[in-house]
């Protein structure tokens, strides 16, 4: 098996864009090693950051390293990329039943299972979720296994009706990665929405626990700059965040002001819909 | 101020002197684990680090997404004060934390400038 490694760590060396490093960071997970696993799938996900199996291999690491936060973060991005990825419905369904909430866990295991249908752990899980064959399982009695409710229409354009910008350089979102309003497009006018959105989840909370443990009480805005233009975050409402993206022409300061007139209009669309 | 490895005290010596700025460090940008620190008593580095370092990858994977590119300077603003972050080409993180009241165009200058000494 150190071959194995050997091996796919060479082929990777020689071509670091190709997908071994799926194969060479599970080995390594299944070995033990979750440090040089934990690099092999960081390494591979700054190079394929939309590969759904980089982040499902990333998110049992995580797992197997108890860090049960940043994995389900992961697998919830997994789902966002590939909403029927089995990796990433079982992996969920696992935290969910760590966590003693039997019904989420059940409703991932009957999406998995709707992917999956002849596999055997799946039906042994779903019958310990309901408390049958397994025995020592949760006894509670299952929720009815309807669809998550998806996200609320969106009336997006209504958002920011009147901004500069409102249908490719201003986002709202939800808490949870989820598009509320208005949309962006990427420099050649691709829709990409919905992976901004899915990369921000988590941000409006982490910005938060940083302020707070520096003492600088609550954050107001995140100002970025990249190679080929800026970005302004900031929380319109508690747990809403509001993205502004504009070329690099314009300057940060300006961006600034923007993104407190959407914010206004953002603030304005939320309480209406509350 | 906690002091930084030699070396790296220069390179800190550059953000730290603006006034308004209580603290600078150098994080290792994959783990979050602080390479050097120039601290004022009281702010918890290695806990800042990892949340710095979190919050520039989230960033930095957002931005790649959007089709912006690398991010070269990021700004936490908050009432009481800031964190200013911009990233180093060796995947070094440079990280200021500052008062509310700070010249950030100065301190994003002299965080760029260390970023560059750092390499």
């Amino acid at each position: 098996m150190a071959d194995d490694v050997k091996a796919l760590s060479a082929e990777l060396a020689q071509d670091p864009d190709s997908l071994v490093f799926l194969r060479l960071g599970e080995l390594l997970r299944h070995k033990g090693q979750l440090d040089a696993a934990h690099r092999v799938a960081l390494t591979g996900l700054e190079r394929h950051p939309h590969l759904a199996d980089a982040h499902d291999l990333y998110a049992r690491i995580l797992a197997d390293k108890h860090d049960f936060e940043r994995a389900f973060d992961e697998w919830d991005m997994t789902l966002r990329i590939a909403p029927d990825h089995l990796g990433a419905l079982k992996g969920l369904a696992f935290l969910y039943f760590k966590v003693g909430d039997v019904p989420q866990a059940a409703a991932h295991l009957e999406a998995a299972q709707r992917v999956a249908p002849d596999d055997p752990g799946i039906a042994q899980a779903l019958a310990l979720a309901h408390g049958g064959e397994g025995g020592a399982g949760p006894a509670s009695a299952p929720e009815p296994l309807a669809p998550s409710p998806a996200a609320q229409p969106l009336e997006e354009a209504r958002v920011f009706a009147g901004l500069e910008g409102a249908e490719e350089g201003l986002l709202l979102l939800d808490p949870a990665g989820r598009v509320l309003g208005g949309a962006l497009k990427d420099p050649a006018g691709r829709d990409v929405s919905d992976a901004v959105a899915a990369y921000l989840a988590g941000v409006s909370q982490e910005a938060g626990r940083t302020a707070k443990l520096l003492g600088l009480g609550t954050w107001t805005g995140l100002a970025a700059e990249g190679q080929h233009g800026h970005v302004h975050l900031t929380p319109p409402t508690g747990s809403a965040l509001l993205l502004v993206v504009r070329e690099r022409a314009v300057p940060m300061g300006r961006l600034a002001i923007i993104a407190q007139r959407a914010a206004v209009a953002a603030r304005r669309w939320l309480e209406a819909q509350a | 101020m906690t002091a930084a490895p030699a070396g790296y005290g220069r390179v800190l010596d550059l953000v730290t002197r603006v006034r308004g700025v209580r603290g600078a460090m150098l994080v290792a940008g994959d783990d979050g684990l602080v390479v050097a620190e120039q601290l004022m008593e009281g702010i918890k580095g290695p806990a800042v680090a990892a949340l710095a370092a979190s919050l520039a990858s989230r960033l930095r994977r957002a931005m790649e997404a959007a089709g912006l590119g690398a991010g070269q300077f990021w700004h936490l603003q908050a009432e009481q004060g800031a964190l200013l972050v911009v990233p180093a080409p060796s995947g070094v993180v440079v990280v200021a934390v500052a008062e509310a009241d700070v010249n950030v165009g100065l301190v994003r200058l002299e965080l760029l400038r260390a970023a560059e000494a750092v390499g």
